[in-house]
């Protein structure tokens, strides 16, 4: 147990320097700017007072290494900057959409989970059927379809011909069904196949045998015992997935004008709002690396075989 | 080589040849000329995937934008695949410091951010071009490959033709790319096919927020963007690109899938 405290301590220390790089990449983003980021966000007919003052607002008149505490120290107190031309506040902006790219996230990640475990088991348990040649070209076919092509589709046959999902825009549950089946489909595809490796993997298992000889139905095999081994990958992959989703979700937002903070990354880069920018890119980011380290410490929990060093 | 694999490879060489023959197969003049007596035509005869938001012949556009994805993926698989290689084969080979400075903080730090979200980043700052598209692209590219390669080089150098090859006194980077080069290529190449389906996909959803190749070049992910206003008066301005998206990732799917399973006999189906 103290084995298992002291590796969980440990994987919550390394969450320190890679959170350090990546606030320090998101506050380097703006130096890679060509040219004056002030002149690119004022144009090209601004004065040079206006110039200057939009490049103190941003704070970059100042020595880079000075910039770089006050990025921090911003950071820290809630002042993520403002829209040097609005005064409208990155925090207030982001904080505003966040809950619902989660709960875009979230609710793609349940769709996914929903499809891809009774099409990965079905498969594995007719390995090498038709049943099983068609859930793998499925989930290739799930791979391969970009989300910005099924969106439309999905909207075009739902709610333009039949009629039965409302288009989207943000708001109740319904506007959720065809963003979550969008940002999901990939993540199913994927699943599938996981499942289906790792459920042929445990039905090799002496256990199962066991569990077959004492005359179980195969049903109770399959969903007790092969299932509840087999979906140790599926958390990880779950976790790690979570990341791909929510940078899955900037696309998504964009098909179904989702109010999350995906939408608001592509508005501010239309709009050149670095500071905006900056903030959507770490919080999405931070998501990312806080999600990962939770996957790996419940995978600790879930799979006691993995060594706590 | 399975049927999956052969139909992959099948469809590839014809993007190849599209991309490549796209001059020939039409003008560049007709890609950009715009006629807005006709414009959302549906396919006919004359033009069979019909006509986009300004008139133009969408299957033109259709020709050219294959020549953007095979450039893109081309570009960036080779870029990053080049630079994986020779850090993961340094990490591996050498080991100590190297390794740790490579293995510990770089492949960390690149696997930190969701890749896509770094290129969007990489992008939205330096601008949209096609020259900065490969450059983020390869950016978030090249771990995958140094990871690999890392692992083979650490197997491979272990093997007995390699200590062999040292006993006989070859140099390391004589071992590096007559020895453990070659030994360590099948992965790889399975890697580069399903690495070029990613990049595919991700210059049409770069293409596709804005942040891709700039006007007037045209691209699939761009194709499906510019229509949105006309997604559902005119879905074959989706459609099509997005069938040429879906076909060209699947086939390299495909390749990549078959290969692994020709290369590797555990993954044979029994």
């Amino acid at each position: 147990m103290r084995a298992l405290l002291i590796a969980l301590l440990r994987r919550l220390l390394m969450i320190v320097p890679v959170l350090w790089a990546v606030v320090t990449l998101v506050f380097l983003l703006i130096h890679l700017v060509p040219g004056d980021p002030a002149r690119q966000l004022v144009g090209e007919n601004a004065t040079e007072e206006q110039v200057q003052k939009v490049r103190a607002d941003l704070g970059l008149d100042k020595p880079l290494l000075t910039q770089y505490t006050d990025y921090w120290t911003g950071l820290f107190q809630g002042d993520w900057g403002e829209n040097p031309v609005t005064r409208q506040g990155v925090f207030t902006r982001i904080s505003s959409r966040y809950p619902a790219t989660i709960k875009l996230t979230l609710a793609s990640m349940l769709i996914a989970i929903l499809i891809s475990i009774p099409l990965g088991v079905t498969a594995a348990t007719h390995r090498g059927t038709f049943i099983d040649g068609l859930s793998t070209f499925t989930a290739l076919l799930g791979i391969s379809l970009p989300s910005f092509a099924l969106g439309p589709l999905l909207i075009l046959i739902f709610s333009v011909e039949l009629g039965i999902a409302p288009v989207s825009g943000g708001g109740g549950l319904a506007n959720l069904i065809l963003p979550s089946i969008t940002l999901g489909a990939a993540l199913s595809a994927i699943l599938t196949r996981i499942v289906r490796s790792s459920v042929l993997e445990e039905l090799g298992e002496d256990y199962v045998r066991t569990a077959r000889a004492k005359g179980l139905l195969e049903r109770t095999v399959v969903y007790k015992h092969v299932l509840k081994n087999g979906l140790i990958p599926v958390v990880t992959v779950l976790g790690l997935q979570f990341g791909v989703l929510l940078a899955g979700a900037i696309i998504t937002e964009r098909i179904f004008s989702w109010p999350g903070v995906g939408s608001l990354l592509v508005d501010s880069i239309n709009e050149r709002d670095y500071k905006l920018t900056q903030g959507c890119i770490l919080v999405i980011a931070a998501t990312y690396v806080l999600v990962n380290t939770a996957t790996d410490i419940a995978y600790r929990f879930l799979d006691p075989r993995i060594k706590t060093d | 080589m399975n049927l999956t694999a052969k139909i992959g490879l099948g469809i590839i060489g014809l993007m190849v040849l599209l991309a490549a023959l796209s001059p020939v197969l039409a003008s560049w003049d007709k890609v950009q000329r715009q006629e807005l007596t006709s414009r959302l035509e549906s396919p006919d005869s004359k033009h069979w995937m019909g006509r986009d938001q300004l008139g133009r012949d969408v299957m033109t556009r259709i020709i050219y934008g294959a020549r953007v994805s095979m450039l893109v993926g081309l570009s960036v698989v080779s870029i990053s695949a080049t630079i994986g290689v020779m850090l993961g084969a340094m990490a591996g080979y050498k080991g100590g410091w190297t390794d740790r400075i490579v293995s510990n903080f770089l492949f960390n730090v690149f696997l930190s951010f969701p890749g896509i979200l770094l290129a969007i980043a990489m992008v939205a700052f330096l601008g949209p071009s096609i020259k900065n598209l490969i450059i983020a692209l390869s950016v978030i590219g090249w771990v995958g490959y140094a990871r690999l390669m890392r692992a083979q080089v650490l197997k491979v150098r272990e093997y007995d033709f390699v200590q062999a090859a040292r006993a006989l006194g070859a140099n390391d980077l004589r071992i590096l790319i007559r020895h453990i080069l070659p030994n360590s290529i099948q992965p790889l190449i399975i890697q580069a096919s399903l690495g070029m389906a990613g990049m595919i996909l991700a210059e049409a959803g770069l293409s596709f927020l804005g942040l891709g190749v700039p006007e007037p070049i045209p691209s699939w992910g761009k194709m499906i963007d510019d229509s949105r206003e006309f997604w559902f008066t005119a879905p074959h301005l989706f459609i099509f690109p997005g069938v040429m998206i879906a076909l060209s990732v699947l086939a390299f799917n495909f390749l990549g899938d078959g290969l692994r399973e020709m290369l590797d006999p555990k993954q044979r189906p029994r």
